[in-house]
């Protein structure tokens, strides 16, 4: 965007292609064939507006809306604004003045939504000029609540790649090297009869059958058995998974669930202790018991150490980011930034979910011991948990498909509540339901690749992308809350997947400082020092924060690689050339480039 | 031979003369000799430059107190100054005179063809030195880290710590201040005075960065350095007693030059590619601050670096005494280590079409660095021009002694001024200024956390990228080296095969100040607890979601 000729604020990176175009014919604008639109999205309405800009002041324009987006173009040219915003970023939509308010541009419409961002549009008083847009933005917003399908099932686009393709839990359990002698794939749950959170296809220990995976579904929240989701290629430890055992506030036991955390801790071959990492406070565990949960106790559990992590639960992180909201925008705290950054806490979560994380890893990497991981359902934290030790300690995750393959398996699959947290096409905002739990995870990969810039092929562009179609109900991928509903409802069928999108343009999602690299461990420094609020994402709106784009230390990299292919392909001319005629030199010494090749060296 | 390929060390008058041409300056200023044998002041250099109008008389007056001095001018014509400000008198009469004085000096300096002027009493619009000093000191001592429990201890708090030591908000103050100085002469078109009591302390900071944001001359690395010279060494900054190097007494000791550099590391990480030197080269530069054998920041004037590298003193030794130039930096490292210093992301200036400029390399910049003075407001200054000129004859007092954010200014022009420009692509040979908002101010990582091991990035930080982009531009060159040998046709064939990009060794975020590999590589885990959240009780002690399970296990 940064060389586009006027500044074009609060503009949404979602559409950026089609809104340079909007940019380019700017002046050529007719009303009819002007707005970026998708196959299968249609037009419903449109309305003169004022956009009630925070960062420009009032802006007067047009505003349209379709099934899929809102889209508004200033009627002014200097500065073009345009505003682009899929229906399902809206989180709430309220009428703000009556009609009787007096006092300029008081009487509209104030949108607040999921990306960090409100918008105000004021509307003319006269004729209820205000009644039709708001009805039809509630509707198309809230689908599901208006009985309406998501757009992503209008959504007609074409892609050459298929996204629904790029997960198949078979295949991934293979390059971990399962099935093997000490674990079975067990179809169990093939019609979700066991659990229906889970996915089909689980991994179990050989040693464990059936019989005793639904003995243990009896004694686990939710019947989410402990189920494996990695295994270290050399260690043979695991990285299990599951929610809280029901021990309740009589300390009831289960003889199964006991012997099954056994025949996980025996099947690494190690004769160390299994170790269990409770995501929560332990306060919050031991509340638990109140309401039938609880933790493995010593008595019961005698062969497990058990650790809590002290992560909170989605209430407190729902809270911490309206707070970090409040200091973002739409003005950015000016007086006191870093300690208003520390009393959000934001920093401070992430910081304790990459601490638990870490703890993970390296327990089963240098520790050498199974690890089971839960908090209360096991499908908040515990995803956090697990996926984030995964990309620690697998370099398939790091890249594009594998990273793909880890929020397909560990947050989709095993049952993520996308729906109730992101709120999707549901008209109650103030649901507690809602948590940016998945944001959160996000957040800690971009702080890992902020931290070590060439171990992700994956660049910043892709993490956005990822978060923007959280909310834009466009894409199949994050819709309802766990596998069996997707399957009901045909999902893939359907819809499109995400992937689809990013693997059809995958240079623009790669990071060209990527330095591919086997089995390394990738441990970040979980300290305050190296922690930074994402300004990219939490604060893109905002003209005045905004980051140059492109990233010029990236452009002046793929520079030098242009200059460098372009000079090998000249040289193998050149050679070609020179070899067809006669030579007759001599051993010559050695390169002058050999001088150069040691440039680190320390001081 | 060829000056221009030297640091500019400004000792000497035809090194300002040079200066003068090159920012076309020498219309309105000249280069003085009045203080040869410093008849004038020990504070001031041998050399300076001050505006045509003032005379000889009226230096020597005050000892040069009361006297604009020449930093630099700005393509439009408009000039930054300094003046070292008199101090408070008690004696009416003498101040009577002082100000009698000062009013004649505006005076010649206000009437065309000279600018508009605004002043600016830094030592009131800024935190004093000891504000600094105090802040510099609580912030150092952050970094100053026993063992892995403080430092963990320390880390839940981290940024509300680094808040109350104020430091950074100096830094933002500072550069606000230099946008503002930047504001009055790219778009206001007016000349700035900056004054203080000896002009060599904040003065040096402001006028330092504002060139560094408008002359792109001032982000290589030979005109860093010679701003250095112009601005701090020559200019007569205290280095001796700011950076307290004989221990004498604290009571004069402040991190003013290292604020700077400080300041300046903002500029560089917010646009890597407008310096030719990286941010190791300030790190290293900021140790040289303490490394005795140079010259450079030992003294507190040229005065005094003379008569110590020439005087009697030294006389007495059977060998001559020679002090080094930091500048020189082979002494301090090889080939190897000077490559660290140079930027490979510095976009070059496009080489201009010599048919039409032979000299533009060395030249000032000319071409406007942004459309700003052709804003509305300024062409309606610039077409009023001559009339307001002759207005202003008239209410002359009006005219002068203006104050840099003054009330008769519309409040919001610093504000349009940093939008307008932040709204538009960066020209990075052009006018550069910094994001000042709350998290584009940060810490500089590399110099202060470089000795702490729990804070190592193994294989990670900036070094990641910048060895890569190394790697890189070394196949290039050999590429380039074999092309060029493929074209003589006077190589054997066994140096054909092109190399295949190298693996960098994994370096860690320290390098290269630092290599303290771990044995094993077993993550830093924090082990301070998690603090209260107090406000947030209620939720705290919430489950993530009201479902009673006990009815689960009939």
């Amino acid at each position: 965007m940064a060389s586009s000729s006027t500044p074009k604020y609060n503009s949404n990176s979602l559409e950026s292609s089609s809104s340079k175009w909007a940019l380019k014919d700017g002046t050529n604008w007719e009303q009819n064939d002007e707005i970026p639109r998708l196959p299968g999205e249609t037009r419903v309405t449109d309305k003169d507006v004022i956009y009630m800009c925070p960062f420009n002041g009032p802006v007067k324009g047009r505003v349209y809306i379709t099934n899929y987006r809102l889209y508004l173009r200033s009627v002014e040219n200097d500065p073009v604004v345009v505003l682009n915003v899929p229906l399902g970023v809206i989180s709430r939509i309220e009428k703000m003045g009556g009609a009787s308010s007096r006092g300029e541009n008081s009487y509209g419409l104030d949108i607040t939504c999921k990306d960090m961002r409100n918008l105000r549009f004021a509307l003319k008083q006269e004729g209820h000029s205000r009644r039709d847009i708001f009805e039809v933005l509630t509707k198309y917003a809230f689908p599901q609540s208006h009985n309406l399908l998501f757009f992503a099932f209008a959504n007609e686009e074409k892609f050459s790649e298929n996204g629904w393709m790029v997960y198949n839990p078979m295949s991934e359990y293979r390059r971990q090297g399962l099935p093997n002698e000490r674990w079975r794939v067990t179809f169990i749950n093939e019609h979700y009869g066991l659990c229906d959170t889970y996915p089909s296809l689980l991994v179990v220990p050989y040693n464990a059958t059936d019989d005793d995976l639904k003995k243990v579904a009896a004694f686990r929240s939710r019947n989410r058995i402990p189920v494996l989701s990695w295994i270290h290629p050399e260690t043979q430890a695991v990285i299990m998974r599951c929610s809280q055992p029901l021990v309740g506030m009589s300390g009831k036991r289960n003889k199964d669930d006991e012997r099954y955390l056994d025949i996980i801790r025996e099947a690494n071959g190690q004769i160390s202790k299994l170790t269990i990492y409770d995501a929560r406070p332990n306060v919050n565990a031991v509340a638990n018991k109140a309401t039938g949960g609880g933790y493995e106790g010593e008595d019961a559990y005698p062969n497990a150490e058990l650790f809590f992590l002290d992560i909170h639960n989605i209430h407190v992180m729902r809270e911490s980011l309206k707070k970090l909201k409040d200091i973002v925008y739409p003005n950015v705290e000016e007086s006191h930034w870093l300690s208003s950054l520390e009393s959000t806490h934001w920093l401070e979560h992430i910081k304790l979910v990459l601490t638990g994380a870490i703890q993970v890893a390296d327990k089963v990497s240098s520790g050498r011991s199974s690890v089971l991981v839960h908090c209360s359902d096991g499908w908040d934290r515990t995803a956090q948990l697990t996926s984030l030790a995964m990309l620690m300690l697998d370099s398939y995750y790091r890249t594009i498909e594998g990273f793909e393959v880890l929020v397909q398996k560990e947050w989709i699959s095993f049952g993520h509540k996308f729906a109730s947290r992101i709120g999707h096409g549901d008209k109650n905002h103030a649901d507690a339901d809602r948590s940016p739990i998945f944001l959160q995870f996000i957040d800690c990969v971009w702080q890992m690749s902020k931290q070590f810039p060439t171990a992700f092929e994956f660049n910043e562009q892709f993490l956005i992308t990822i978060l923007d179609h959280l909310y834009s109900c466009r894409f199949g991928t994050f819709l309802y809350n766990s596998e069996s509903l997707r399957e009901k409802e045909k999902v893939a069928e359907k819809t499109l997947s995400l992937w689809s999108l990013i693997n059809s343009e995958k240079s623009k999602y790669t990071n060209p400082f990527y330095t591919k690299e086997l089995n390394r461990a990738l441990y970040p420094v979980a300290s305050m020092r190296h922690l930074e609020l994402w300004v990219n994402y939490y604060i893109r709106w905002n003209p005045r924060i905004r980051q140059q784009q492109p990233n010029p230390v990236e452009q002046r990299y793929m520079e030098l690689l242009a200059l460098r292919d372009d000079y090998i392909r000249r040289l193998e001319e050149l050679q070609i050339t020179n070899n067809s005629k006669i030579s007759n030199s001599s051993a010559s010494s050695a390169s002058p480039s050999q001088m150069m090749s040691q440039v680190q060296t320390h001081f | 031979t060829d000056r221009r390929n030297q640091t500019v060390m400004f000792d000497t008058l035809e090194d300002w003369r040079d200066e003068l041409e090159r920012t076309k300056g020498n219309v309105k200023y000249k280069a003085v000799t009045t203080n040869e044998g410093y008849r004038v002041s020990e504070k001031l250099p041998l050399y300076f430059v001050v505006p045509i109008c003032v005379s000889e008389e009226s230096i020597l007056q005050y000892e040069g107190r009361g006297i604009p001095i020449w930093c630099w001018s700005c393509h439009n014509g408009a000039a930054l100054l300094k003046m070292s400000a008199f101090p408070k008198e008690q004696d009416d009469s003498t101040s009577q005179m002082q100000k009698a004085f000062l009013d004649g000096i505006y005076k010649t300096i206000s009437n065309p063809p000279y600018e508009l002027l605004k002043t600016d009493d830094l030592s009131s619009s800024l935190p004093s030195l000891q504000d600094i000093q105090t802040a510099y000191t609580r912030f150092k001592q952050l970094f100053l880290i026993d063992n892995s429990t403080d430092f963990w201890a320390t880390d839940v708090k981290w940024f509300s710590l680094l808040e109350s030591t104020n430091w950074l908000e100096i830094i933002r103050r500072v550069l606000k201040k230099a946008i503002e100085v930047t504001e009055c002469l790219e778009r206001q078109h007016t000349n700035v005075l900056l004054i203080e009591e000896s002009a060599t302390d904040l003065c040096c900071v402001i006028s330092s960065l504002v060139q560094v944001m408008m002359d792109s001359y001032s982000r290589t690395k030979l005109g860093f350095q010679s701003l250095i010279q112009k601005e701090w060494v020559i200019g007569g900054h205290g280095f001796l007693d700011r950076c307290n190097h004989l221990h004498k007494s604290d009571k004069e000791e402040a991190p003013v030059f290292l604020l700077l550099l400080n300041c300046v590391w903002q500029l560089v990480q917010q646009y890597p590619p407008a310096f030719e030197f990286t941010e190791t080269y300030l790190t290293v530069l900021s140790d040289s601050l303490y490394v005795p054998i140079f010259s450079t920041f030992f003294f507190n004037s040229q005065h005094q670096r003379d008569t110590n590298t020439t005087g009697e003193s030294l006389k007495t030794q059977s060998n001559p005494f020679r002090f080094l130039t930091v500048w020189d930096w082979s002494v301090q490292f090889d080939l190897k280590g000077q490559a660290f210093l140079n930027n490979p992301l510095y976009a070059e200036k496009p080489k201009p079409d010599k048919s039409q400029r032979k000299t533009a390399r060395f030249k000032h910049q000319r071409q406007l660095s942004l459309p700003l003075t052709q804003t509305k407001s300024s062409t309606k200054r610039g077409f009023f021009r001559e009339e307001t000129d002759n207005l202003i004859k008239n209410i002359l007092g009006k005219r002068i002694g203006k104050f840099i954010n003054s009330s008769d200014e519309p409040p919001n022009s610093f504000r349009e001024f940093y939008d307008s420009w932040h709204s538009k692509p960066v020209d990075y040979h052009g006018l550069l200024l910094p994001r000042i908002d709350g998290p584009e101010i940060k810490v500089w990582a590399q110099r202060y956390l470089r000795w702490i091991p729990e804070a190592q990035l193994h294989g990670g930080g900036t070094i990641a990228t910048a060895a890569k982009i190394l790697d890189l531009m070394e196949e290039v060159q050999s590429l380039q080296v074999k092309m060029d040998e493929e074209h003589s046709q006077a190589i054997s064939r066994d140096v054909h095969s092109v190399p295949l990009l190298r693996d960098s060794p994994r370096l860690s975020s320290l390098f290269p100040f630092a290599s303290l590999q771990r044995q094993s590589i077993k993550p830093a885990l924090p082990t301070s607890t998690w603090k209260d959240l107090e406000d947030e009780d209620d939720l705290v002690k919430r489950d993530d979601e009201f479902v009673d399970l006990s009815g689960d296990m009939l």
